[in-house]
């Protein structure tokens, strides 16, 4: 307790007179004059943040203690104190415990959770995230790692390459950490050995390889004693490579998302005046007002009106990594979870998942159990299909096969799982556009699990490790070739009532008779049969268009034309057909007559129906249809006449002409 | 983007996601530097309008200009204010002649602030630790879960990447909120400097000294500075090898004082 104690702060701290001069720059200028400096100082331009991992006792709390020494970025006096604190406790003086701030952690001789720590090398600062090693602590490594732009990953020279060593290798791949300097530690008690060091080094790189991680660097360091860290010392003369700083200096820090397309996830959406502001943050491109974008899933376009700003003037443009309000020129209702896109970009869609996950719930992940997974601002819930396999971390094999099939991931493993989700979910590839390809797993709205979505940005299909594209002794080359024609796809897409069975039965006729291989599918024929398991919910006329897609990619490859006929309301689905089906191949004909036109003809009665509620979900009536962008065609019904309208198709298939070897769309 | 813009936009990113996951919400305002800041950051997420009450802990030993603030920045950000002081404690006499410090810090704050969130039921607070202030800080999560009784179990905490959050909120349990945890004391100034947020003249230097970091008057000394500007303060700080809170006389009166403090619930 202080001695004594005044009833009153000390006057020269008491109330100002007059008015307060709250504002900084009001109070720099009354004071002092504007000295205002506008320029930020280079070295806070750019923040670099670093993750140490590796096995339990290989050195990294010594490390970044060392680190931080040698870059004089200690606070004044800390050394004295933790050494006071050392000798009051009889305990010798250790770096490590410079970080090992809490009393437990002390005691245990292990650090507890990430902390970032700060120090500048005159090159610009960084920020260690100190990832203990401890098996127990896994999640909180996870939890530091995942927003490391680099690695250090430290081995003992004398125990070599551990459990851990591997095991973190594992996770730093799953995170996306592709920068990585191995540092193998502790060399002084390898008798400073080249030899024992290039040993680890080849066994380390080997295992590296098989998870796609290729270290930057490898280099021989004693943290205890500051060799190789920054400066070199005399014991390790045959080590020509850099120091820690050196090799930590040369990392570029990535952001190269920003020449992505747009990807901005919908956080929120705003109304407390009269605009309606779609709050968010961009994950990968750039937005600037009058972009064409388009909300997945549903396909709901819009233009950008504003980029809103409060305390300034509205924006001109934003880009990745900022948190955006936009307000749009059209009236649309996009809620959280919505991911903008421009419309000729657009992510995929999907609702069955691959992926490779790591597990850090305290119960097991349960095969057949519900969860919730998240993925940008997207949830919903999911159900674990199948375990396809647990890899063992610290050898990368299956552990699952040999007893058989795996009902459960338990805590700390890794494994490959497919995934059923109640909504569709959008997303890319983790290589390309990483926040978009990646998602955590939550049990009980807390996060248990992180993973990546395994699909190939080459065909956008999930990359299976079970399944392999198979390929007989007939390629498409050989069966065109024999007739004469390419095979293709003639998508017929609109209302109901608007043509599409009409001209699909002229078209094909027309087509057979000038001796083309042709064939076609109506969509009332797809439901009656293969898709008769499916309703009109969202999802099952993802499914149904997903199935038809599906056909007529085969029957295009067996060279045949395809004519297909299906109301296929969904611009993306239309669009994830396209995509599937080789370039230049697929003719999307828009056969477009307006509503009311369509309800007057009625053919099936269907638009009666659907106006006194008897039929639900129908489109034009009670869901919506979504007008193709870039169709190949669009044939007015309402003005055309059938022969017109073929003839039209007509022209636009003969223009698939051969050229060299292929054919191609002029 | 500048180091300055991505914590900005990193905090606006939090704030949004706490105000869409839970719907009774509030923020302690200490009408301190960084609470201010938090003011300017939510102001920018929600475009000018903050929509959830600021929660100020009255200790009744605020320093009479941050009382003046108050009062003032009330008005001018339009705040949704609540006033909350312990005053059986008052009534028991608990003040600085008769209690040590960590205990009167305790009741007049830590204590005010569970009546609060017991009173409003309150599911989630904002505030504005960070990092660099102190070890214990340090451990803490964007999201981080306070049990029933307010303890922190920094020792076995949920984990937190890639921006998800723990949004489980169980009875009587709430999440605080840190938008500015991996901002430093620098970064808050250099902040202050460009955004020119409003702040209390405490701040600034007068006969030689300033304070650094504002709580209790009987407890909180000013330490030795020049410093008279934003400019001077941020030129202070690039040189200083002393820490923010050396002025604070709770986080000294013994050993662990400060990891005391915060595992019974304080910030």
């Amino acid at each position: 307790m202080p001695a004594t104690l005044t009833k009153e702060p000390p006057a020269a701290y008491a109330a100002t007179s007059g008015s307060p001069a709250f504002f900084p720059r009001e109070h720099t200028h009354s004071i002092s004059g504007p000295v205002l400096t506008q320029t930020t100082p280079a070295r806070e331009k750019d923040r670099f943040y670093i993750v140490v991992v590796g096995h339990v006792d290989h050195g990294k709390s010594t490390f970044v203690g060392r680190l931080l020494h040698d870059t004089d970025s200690l606070p004044h006096g800390k050394i004295e104190q933790v050494k006071k604190a050392c000798a009051a406790e009889n305990m010798d003086f250790e770096y490590a415990f410079l970080l090992d701030a809490l009393l437990e952690e002390q005691e245990q001789n292990i650090t507890i959770d990430t902390t970032r720590i700060l120090f500048n090398t005159g090159k610009r600062d960084y920020a260690i995230i100190d990832a203990p090693g401890h098996r127990e602590f896994l999640k909180n490594m996870v939890t530091g790692a995942a927003s490391a732009s680099a690695a250090f990953l430290l081995i003992d020279s004398r125990e070599g390459v551990q459990d851990q060593s591997r095991r973190h290798a594992l996770l730093l791949s799953l995170l996306g950490v592709k920068q990585l300097i191995v540092l193998v530690n502790k060399m002084d008690l390898s008798d400073y050995s080249e030899e024992r060091f290039n040993g680890i080094v080849t066994e380390y790189t080997a295992f590296l390889s098989t998870l796609g991680l290729q270290p930057n660097h490898f280099i021989p360091i004693t943290a205890r004693h500051g060799e190789n860290i920054a400066n070199r010392g005399d014991n390790m003369p045959w080590w020509q490579g850099p120091t820690v700083i050196e090799a930590l200096d040369s990392f570029t820090n990535t952001a190269a998302l920003d020449d992505k397309p747009l990807r901005l996830p919908l956080q929120d959406v705003y109304r407390w005046d009269a605009r309606r502001i779609f709050a968010g943050r961009i994950e990968s491109g750039r937005i600037k007002p009058g972009d064409k974008i388009v909300f997945s899933p549903g396909n709901k376009a819009a233009t950008v009106k504003t980029i809103e700003n409060w305390n300034g003037p509205l924006l001109e443009s934003a880009g990745t990594g900022e948190s955006v309000g936009i307000t749009l020129a059209e009236q649309i209702f996009v809620e959280r979870g919505a991911v903008a896109s421009p419309a000729e970009n657009i992510p995929y869609i999907t609702q069955t998942i691959s992926a490779r996950i790591f597990w850090l719930g305290r119960e097991p992940l349960r095969q057949q159990r519900t969860y919730k997974i998240r993925l940008t601002t997207q949830e919903t819930s999911c159900i674990i299909t199948r375990i396809e396999r647990v890899i063992d971390s610290a050898t990368l094999e299956s552990i699952s096969s040999a007893e058989g099939h795996t009902l459960q991931i338990n805590r700390h493993e890794v494994a490959d799982i497919t995934i059923r989700t109640h909504k569709p979910i959008v997303f890319d590839s983790h290589d390309n556009i990483s926040p978009l390809g990646r998602f955590v797993i939550t049990d009980n709205q807390q996060i248990a699990g992180g993973g990546i979505l395994l699909v190939n940005d080459a065909d956008g299909q999930k990359n299976d490790s079970h399944l392999h594209p198979t390929t007989g002794k007939v390629d498409r080359r050989a069966r065109e070739s024999r007739n004469g024609h390419p095979g293709a796809v003639i998508w017929l897409t609109g209302l109901s009532g608007s043509g599409k069975s009409t001209i699909a039965a002229e078209l094909e006729r027309q087509l057979f008779d000038l001796g083309r291989q042709v064939y076609w599918i109506d969509g009332d024929n797809l439901r009656l049969g293969l898709n008769s398991d499916l309703g009109f919910s969202e999802e099952d006329r993802q499914e149904n268009i997903r199935r038809a897609g599906e056909i007529a990619r085969h029957f295009a490859d067996a060279g045949t034309i395809l004519i297909i006929s299906l109301i296929s309301p969904s611009l993306a689905s239309r669009n994830s057909v396209r995509d599937r089906v080789d370039r230049g191949r697929f003719i999307e004909v828009f056969v477009n007559a307006p509503l009311d036109v369509c309800a007057l003809r009625d053919p099936k009665g269907l638009y009666a129906k659907a106006k006194t509620g008897e039929i639900q979900n129908f489109t034009g009536i009670s869901a919506p249809y979504e007008i193709p962008t870039t169709p190949e065609l669009e044939l007015r019904t309402d003005q055309l006449s059938v022969g017109d309208c073929v003839a039209k198709i007509l022209d636009r298939v003969n223009a698939i002409t051969r050229t060299g070897d292929d054919w191609v769309s002029i | 983007m500048d180091h300055l813009t991505q914590l900005e936009q990193q905090s606006i990113f939090i704030f949004r996601e706490a105000y869409h996951y839970f719907t009774k919400i509030a923020m302690p305002w200490s009408m301190g530097k960084d609470s201010n800041v938090l003011i300017w950051l939510a102001r920018k997420a929600f475009y000018g309008k903050i929509p959830f009450p600021l929660l100020h802990i009255d200790t009744t030993f605020e320093f009479p200009e941050m009382y003046q603030f108050r009062d003032w920045a009330k008005e001018y950000h339009s705040i949704d204010l609540i006033v909350r002081v312990n005053e059986d404690a008052i009534a028991r006499g608990v003040n600085y002649d008769t209690h040590d410090p960590v205990t009167v810090t305790h009741e007049l704050k830590t204590v005010a602030l569970q009546q609060a969130i017991t009173e409003h039921k309150w599911q989630a607070l904002i505030t504005g630790i960070r990092r660099d202030e102190d070890s214990t800080r340090a451990k803490e999560r964007y999201f981080s879960p306070r049990n029933a009784d307010f303890e922190w179990d920094y020792k076995d905490q949920p984990p937190e990447f890639w921006n998800q959050f723990t949004s489980r909120v169980g009875p009587g349990e709430h999440i605080r909120v840190q938008p500015l945890l991996d901002w430093t004391e620098l970064d808050i100034w250099l902040y202050i400097r460009r955004e020119n947020i409003p702040i209390p003249g405490l701040y600034f230097s007068r006969e030689g000294k300033r304070f650094r970091s504002l709580g209790c008057w009987p407890i909180t000394h000013p330490v030795p500075s020049k410093a008279r500007t934003v400019d001077d303060i941020i030129e202070e700080l690039r040189h200083t090898k002393t820490s923010e809170r050396a002025g604070r006389a709770q986080d000294h009166h013994e050993r662990n004082a400060m990891q005391k403090l915060r595992a019974k619930g304080f910030m």
